[in-house]
């Protein structure tokens, strides 16, 4: 019994050191994110730049969820990201001046086409669900492309921007800066979410799926809703992600629904560690500083992410943050 | 005493190949029965066949009064079956506590607290991953998570398989507590001395079939009968 108890001890040790760790890097990043208007030009970044940063990695944190911690590999994700761009666009364009407005209405239309389409996906595993994920994304793509009178068409939809928010007593202008401060709370908000959701018993089952799924049927679980549960809330903020995207560029178009935004989504949370919490964050930083830095050069900008995703799956396997957390614990 | 769970008459396949030929058994009321037979006599198919993940394509399962042949695993389990499959399949990476955290919360004696007071190895590792466990502590967290559904009927795929002496005496004994509890048991067991030790009644399973169905002190009394039926050797 002695050695069992050594054995406890010794293991509760190191814990401790990475929960300090932990908290220390929260508040590194907290600052960092918070001085962004302040430091990103003198390092030569412009504050829109991080304001992209954030959106992506809060698109794929979202889809992270389902991805890393659900165990479901979906490659449709940009229909709820186009969805929510489209919702927040044609909102400011055709009803309503009201910015925050615009970003529920997008954020509902995408988040509520997951938790519809959701369940259809869920019915098949691996594979099959991968596919179904893209069909129904391209379907989505499809009805932007030829619904030119409503959408834009090819063109993309333009004819809106984002608006003043007006408050009792102060207004809001969203230029740059503060736009980058909007998107930084809804980044807070949606991680905070994500976060709390994996601390509950929720955050358990979706890992445990991801384990083995049909261990958990004989806990009396019905699998197939938890997936379709963590894909609707995936949706959702994924879907908060794309209606930010059309508000930082006042544009959106049919690319925000296509398969390579899937793609895209995937390849950012497969580059910072898709097991990882924050691996999302880093793989956006990566994937959007590449992608502005290479396409300034040459067009073929996709050359070098794909060669840098080859490279960083052969040598990282587990992304970015994995690859920092065996290095601080050996 | 009334009949918590039988199989009557039950064929069942994996594709073509037919495994159990006309399987009937029976556990009822606060009884312990043990299942035993060689490797690839059809235990762990009777198992399959009785939670849904093979249903049984002729035949019966009837689990506290309901026909249960053709229902989803998860249906099966809800209504009050507890299955610790063989090799204890604990999720490795959540802690222990977190394991504890994912079954659905039922009414009844077996909540988080008697669990850990049952099994007070698992409260002292409450924080440790589910995969840094010994196999002994992975076997209780098992028993621990199926405890959690509040079952009337718990059914054990080799619980003993690979754990030292020492934990299994451990183990045995916490069945064995299972059963004072009231809970219909069926412990499936290459080892046969210990399971006949605890059940009050044994089948025996040979190529699909019931070739022994009696008290366990009658086969327990009978050596060279158990090695015939059984193919277990002694020494």
């Amino acid at each position: 019994m002695s050695s069992q108890a050594t054995e406890i001890k010794h293991d509760a040790a190191p814990l401790q050191k990475p929960a300090f760790q932990q908290r220390y890097a929260f508040i590194c990043l907290a600052v960092a994110l918070l001085t962004v208007p302040v430091w990103l030009p003198l390092l030569g970044g412009y504050t829109d730049l991080a304001s992209r940063v954030l959106i992506f990695a809060l698109a794929a944190m979202g889809l992270n969820l389902l991805l890393g911690f659900t165990g479901g590999l979906s490659f449709g994700h940009a229909a709820y990201f186009g969805l929510g761009a489209y919702g927040t666009g044609l909102m400011l364009a055709n009803y309503t001046h009201s910015t925050l407005l615009a970003v529920a209405v997008g954020t509902m239309i995408g988040g509520l086409a997951a938790t519809l389409l959701g369940p259809i996906a869920v019915r098949r595993r691996g594979i099959y669900f991968s596919m179904i994920t893209i069909a129904i994304g391209q379907m989505f793509y499809f009805i932007a492309v030829r619904w030119n009178s409503f959408t834009g068409g090819e063109d993309g939809l333009t004819g809106f921007s984002r608006q003043p928010i007006h408050m009792p007593g102060f207004t809001i202008s969203l230029h740059t800066t503060s736009f980058y401060y909007l998107v930084l709370v809804c980044f807070a908000v949606g991680s905070w979410i994500l976060w709390t959701i994996l601390n509950s018993p929720l955050g358990h089952v979706f890992v445990a799926i991801r384990e083995n799924q049909k261990r958990l049927t004989f806990l009396g679980i019905r699998v197939d809703v938890y997936i379709a549960v963590s894909f609707a809330i995936s949706g959702f903020v994924v879907a908060l992600a794309g209606s930010l995207d059309a508000l930082l560029d006042n544009f959106t178009s049919p690319d925000n629904l296509k398969y390579t935004l899937s793609g895209n989504l995937l390849i950012i949370c497969v580059l910072g560690g898709m097991r990882n919490f924050w691996g999302p964050l880093v793989g956006a930083f990566i994937f959007v500083l590449v992608q502005d830095y290479i396409s300034s050069i040459t067009q073929n900008w996709m050359t070098v992410i794909g060669l840098v995703f080859v490279l960083s799956v052969i040598f990282f396997p587990l992304g970015a943050m994995g690859f920092f957390r065996r290095r601080s614990r050996s | 005493m009334s009949v918590v769970f039988r199989a009557d008459n039950i064929h069942t396949y994996y594709g073509k190949s037919h495994i159990l030929h006309g399987v009937s058994m029976e556990v009822r009321e606060g009884e312990l029965v043990a299942l035993l037979g060689r490797n690839g006599a059809g235990k762990t198919t009777t198992m399959r066949s009785i939670m849904g993940l093979t249903p049984a394509r002729e035949g019966s399962i009837t689990i506290f009064g309901q026909n249960t042949t053709k229902w989803a695993p998860y249906r099966i389990a809800q209504s009050g079956v507890g299955y610790v499959p063989e090799g204890r399949k604990i999720f490795g990476h959540l802690t222990v506590h977190e394991n504890l955290l994912v079954p659905p919360v039922t009414k009844g004696r077996w909540q988080i607290d008697t669990v850990y007071k049952l099994f007070p190895r698992l409260d002292e590792r409450r924080t440790s991953k589910g995969g840094k466990l010994s196999g002994g502590e992975q076997e209780m967290l098992s028993i621990a998570r199926a405890l959690l559904l509040n079952p009337k009927f718990l059914i054990l795929d080799e619980p003993s398989q690979g754990l030292a002496p020492v934990i299994v005496q451990e183990v045995m004994r916490t069945i064995g507590k299972m059963k004072e509890e009231g809970i219909a048991v069926l412990l499936v067991e290459q080892n046969v001395f210990l399971a006949l030790q605890l059940a009050d009644r044994a089948y025996v399973l040979s190529d699909g079939e019931v070739v022994f169905d009696g008290t366990a002190r009658e086969l327990d009394s009978d050596r060279e009968r158990m090695e015939t039926l059984a193919g277990i050797s002694h020494a």
